[in-house]
Parts: C-alpha cells; sequence; structure tokens
C-alpha cells in the first residue's frame, strides 16, 4: 500500500463493502422479524431481552434525564427572565426534553449501556465459534439471537425514553418552580400549550428508529468482530461511535421530515407570542 | 464395488488474504466410513471441516452432499442439510449462556417435537456415553477444558446425524478418557453405520479409529489412503508428520533462537 491514492481506494472499498454487508443484515433480520413473529415457540425468547435491556438501564436513564432538565432550566432562566417570559420556563425546557434531548441522549444512554453489552455477549459467542455452533445445528443465529434484541430495544427505548422525558420534566420544575420561585399554575399551563401530541409523536418516532438502530448497529458488529477478546473491544468501541453518529444523522433526517408533514398538515405555528 | 461417496469436494479453493489455505483440493467422504484429517496447526483443517457444512463458503469449487450441490445454497435452505451433521467444534463452542443439559437439549427443542420428558432423557443417554452423567445442571464456566470437550460432543450426537465431524475430539483429555473417546467413535460407526470426519493430532487415535486418512499439507493433500498405506508411506514429510520428528530446518531456527 504504497500509494495513498491506492490505499484511500481501499479503504473506501471495504468501507462499502461493509455498508452493505449492514444493510444485508438488517433485511435478514427484518424478514426474521415477521416470520418469527408468526410461531410463538420464538416469543419465549424475548422476555429474558426485555428484561435485561430494562433492568440494565432504567436508573442510568432516570439520571441522564433529570439532569438535563436540571441543566435546560438553569441555563434557560437569566435569558427568559430578562425578557419576562418566565412563565414559558416549561415550555423550552419540556418541549426540547420532549422532543429531542430526551430521544436522543436516552438513545446514546442505550447504545453504551445496552449496545455495549449487545457487542461483547456476541462478539464472544462470535469468536469461540458459538454463532458457527448454532448454524451448525441449523438455527439461524439472526432469527435466534438478534431477532429478540432487536424487538427487545425496540420496544423498550420508547418506553424508557418516557422515563427520561419524565424525569426531565422533573428537573425543568425543580430548578423553575422550585428553586427559582416560577409561578407554578402559568408554568405548566403553557407547557400544556405548546407540548401537543405531534411533540410527544415526534419523540416516540425517535426513540423507536433510535432503539432499532442501537440494537442493530450492536448485534452487526458483534457478528463481524475480529478475534480474540481485543477484536471484541474494539468492535465495542466502534459499534458505539457508529450508533452515536448515527442517531444524530437519523435525528436530523426525521426532524425535516416530520417538519414538512407538520407544515403541510398545520402551516407554521409560533411557540411564542400566539 | 462402486461407492458413491456422501460427502464431495471438487476443487475446492479458499483463502485468507494473502493466505491460500485450501488450493483446488479434491475429497470424497465414503459413508460408514472413518476419515482421518492430519496436518501441522494452521494448515487448514478446521476451514475443511467448515466447508463440508458450509459454515465457510468455498472462493471456487463446488461441495456435494448425497449428490446434491449445497455450497451455494441459501442458509435457510442448509439449515436442512445441517440437521444430518453433528459438528464438535475444537473449543466445543458450548453455550455459555446454558447449562450442560440445555446445550445438549437444544438441537433437539429446535429440531423435533419430543416431548421434555424424552428430550431430559436423550440428555442423560448422551452425556453417559461421554462419561459425564451428573453435570447436566453445570454451566461450561464450571467445567473442565476437557468436560467441555466431551459436553460438546454429546451435543454433536443428540439428533443422531448421519454424519459427525469431530474437530480433535481427543485433544485436552488423558489417555484413558481419549480411548473412551476413539472407542465411542467406532461403536458409532460400527451400530449405527455413522460416518466419521476426524481432525486429530493424536497419532494413538488415528491407529484406533480411521480407515483412511488424508495428510493437509499446504492447501493440498499430500497423502490420503487406507491406514495401511500410511504406515507404509515413504514420502520424508508424511513420515515425520506420523512419526513426531521435526526437520533439520525447523529444529535450525530453535537453536538460533535459544542460544540468543
Ligand atoms: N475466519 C478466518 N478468517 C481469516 N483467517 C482464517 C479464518 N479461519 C482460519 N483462518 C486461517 O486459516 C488457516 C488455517 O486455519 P485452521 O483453523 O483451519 O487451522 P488448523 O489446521 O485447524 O490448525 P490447528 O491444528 O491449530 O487447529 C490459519 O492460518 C488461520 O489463521
Ligand atoms: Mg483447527
Amino acid at each position: 500500500m504504497s500509494n495513498p491514492f491506492a490505499y484511500i481506494g481501499h479503504l473506501e472499498r471495504e468501507l462499502m463493502a461493509a455498508y452493505g454487508r449492514f444493510w444485508i443484515f438488517a433485511g435478514r433480520t427484518w424478514s426474521w422479524l415477521w416470520i418469527g413473529f408468526s410461531n410463538r415457540r420464538n416469543w419465549r425468547l424475548l422476555t429474558p431481552q426485555m428484561y435485561e435491556v430494562g433492568n440494565r438501564s432504567v436508573f442510568v436513564i432516570m439520571v441522564t434525564g433529570l439532569f438535563v432538565g436540571l441543566v435546560l432550566a438553569v441555563q434557560s432562566y437569566g435569558q427568559l427572565e430578562a425578557m419576562g417570559l418566565a412563565e414559558r420556563l416549561g415550555v423550552l425546557v419540556n418541549l426540547s426534553v420532549v422532543k429531542e434531548l430526551g430521544p436522543v441522549l436516552a438513545g446514546v444512554m442505550l447504545a453504551g449501556r445496552v449496545g455495549g453489552a449487545l457487542v461483547a455477549e456476541l462478539g464472544t459467542m462470535n469468536v469461540t465459534e458459538q454463532l458457527d455452533a448454532l448454524r451448525s445445528m441449523g438455527t439461524d443465529p439472526i432469527r435466534y439471537l438478534v431477532v429478540p434484541r432487536v424487538l427487545a430495544c425496540m420496544i423498550l427505548t420508547p418506553i424508557l425514553t418516557i422515563y427520561a422525558d419524565a424525569m426531565g420534566a422533573l428537573g425543568g420544575w425543580l430548578i423553575s418552580v422550585v428553586m427559582y420561585g416560577v409561578a407554578s399554575e402559568p408554568y405548566w399551563y403553557f407547557t400544556k400549550e405548546a407540548v401537543v401530541s405531534w411533540d410527544i409523536m415526534t419523540g416516540f418516532i425517535k426513540s423507536v428508529s433510535f432503539g432499532t438502530i442501537l440494537a442493530l448497529i450492536a448485534c452487526y458488529k458483534g457478528f463481524h468482530c475480529r478475534s480474540g477478546a481485543e477484536g471484541v473491544g474494539r468492535a465495542c468501541t466502534e459499534a458505539f461511535v457508529a450508533t452515536f453518529i448515527a442517531i444524530l444523522v437519523s435525528d436530523f433526517f426525521i426532524n425535516v421530515m416530520l417538519e414538512s408533514i407538520y407544515k403541510a398538515l398545520w402551516g407554521f405555528t409560533p411557540l411564542v407570542g400566539g | 464395488m462402486a461407492r458413491v461417496p456422501i460427502i464431495e469436494f471438487q476443487k475446492v479453493s479458499k483463502r485468507f488474504g494473502t493466505l491460500q489455505v485450501l488450493d483446488q483440493v479434491d475429497l470424497r467422504i465414503y459413508p460408514g466410513e472413518t476419515t482421518v484429517i492430519i496436518g501441522e496447526s494452521g494448515c487448514g483443517k478446521s476451514v475443511t471441516l467448515k466447508h463440508t457444512v458450509v459454515l465457510l463458503r468455498p472462493d471456487h469449487g463446488e461441495i456435494f452432499f448425497e449428490g446434491q450441490r449445497i455450497d451455494h445454497l441459501s442458509e435457510k435452505n442448509l439449515a436442512t442439510v445441517r440437521v444430518n451433521f453433528g459438528f464438535l467444534f475444537q473449543m466445543g463452542a458450548l453455550f455459555d449462556s446454558m447449562t450442560a443439559g440445555q446445550n445438549i437439549a437444544f438441537p433437539l427443542l429446535e429440531n423435533s417435537d419430543l416431548p421434555n420428558d424424552e428430550i431430559t432423557n436423550i440428555v442423560n443417554e448422551k452425556l453417559r456415553m461421554v462419561g459425564l452423567d451428573g453435570v447436566q445442571e453445570k454451566r461450561p464456566a464450571q467445567l473442565s477444558g476437557g468436560q467441555r470437550k466431551r459436553v460438546a460432543l454429546a451435543r454433536a450426537i443428540a439428533l443422531n446425524p448421519k454424519v459427525i465431524l469431530y474437530d480433535e475430539p481427543t485433544t485436552g483429555l488423558d489417555p484413558v478418557r481419549s480411548d473412551v473417546i476413539n472407542e465411542l467413535i467406532n461403536k458409532l460407526k460400527r451400530e449405527l453405520g455413522v460416518t466419521s470426519l476426524v481432525v486429530t493430532h493424536d497419532m494413538a487415535s488415528v491407529n484406533r479409529i480411521a480407515d483412511r486418512v488424508v495428510m493437509l499439507h499446504e492447501g493440498q493433500f499430500r497423502f490420503d489412503g487406507p491406514l495401511a498405506e500410511l504406515r507404509a508411506c515413504n514420502d520424508p514429510l508424511v513420515k515425520r508428520f506420523i512419526e513426531g520428528r521435526a526437520s533439520e530446518q525447523e529444529l535450525a531456527s530453535l537453536g538460533g533462537g535459544v542460544a540468543r
């Protein structure tokens, strides 16, 4: 690889090949998702995964949510107060949490917490030939291992995001109402006016997508890691970075998409001044 | 007598990066026979075994099972082919998250509709065959290397497969246990007509079980013939291998290392 252009070309081909493999992997997971769903025998695989995901992360997710709410309120209070809009603090905090920060930070947190564990588990199974052993017994590892894990993340990420959102709302309320003495009634009144079901749905769509993304990337990385403990460790890091980027990129596109749908349906609605 | 091979490799080639592991290899495995693959460490014996059930796909060439070409089948279609095989992996490849008993029950649960008590009976029976009754509730991490290997063997034979692929079945076992495993391989052949493909470094084991021996060297079969022919073989490389003698060259590199 003396020629740098040849090297870049080689790298690009590798990258494209990996990208292609990922989508094939995702496609196979998708097809097994429906086949697997129709067979009750597969359902019992889901429960332990749900337990793992939920149990592992409920606490950290709540802490994350709480501090996001606290920080947002502390940062915005001064500015809004100066404009005489302190009662709108709830709008800012809760809207940001429900639409944006709750899903994104919960997704990132789960990518570290659950995604990391998935890469380690499946990566170890890969390097100790347990995946080959499954295949040799006629069991597709995607059906048996990947589908229940992806499904568990798909179902639980939105639920955990609700926990994060609730804690974020609590944090915002603590700072605004309890600490800075913003009147409680208008605080919640404006919040209710501003945060509508569309926003909650936005957060829901995002969290389902992020959950799916993080589980798919983690499983893919686990299935394709290099041999040895070092290979598994590297796959963990790579999976986290890839998931983080994928979450931010897809967050952007989901925003663009939902924003245009919203405009087409209801036109533009200003948050302040209405 | 014209014999029909149960497994056939036709000009199978496989490379990893720049390493040509298999180079246009032809191999025929006949039903009811025990074929042993020998060869130095890293020469591609495990890779060959994995090709027979298409866990690895060849770069070139074709693989047949009972006359049907299988190397290009989809994973889904391969599943029905693979249940004819039992595969003992070199490191056992037991599922860490399950007990020994659950490991052995796994292929039965996945591929049959047997009731639970029937499955328990089969698990106990297979464990008895490998001399390990009583470890059903233990996790793989609680077992010794040799015990793990035998649990893995019990799992490989759980479905009473037509063909069993053994990757170093006696490595890590004491001589007496090794002999029990050798006898088990022979017994399965005698009583159930099982076809076996065995990778091993253990020449005592080769002498006990082999009907036919193939020696893999630099991507090709350097030797392929019945056990008696192997003993009479004049190829210096093969001779050195079965007698366990290193070449001058191999010793020379060691000498340099020690002197330093
Ligand atoms: N999945 C893989 N990716 C890259 N290289 C591989 C892979 N599997 C095997 N190899 C390489 O192929 C060669 C043959 O490996 P194989 O495991 O078949 O050796 P072996 O003959 O079974 O050796 P041993 O007796 O030590 O088990 C080795 O050099 C190994 O590094
Ligand atoms: Mg090997």
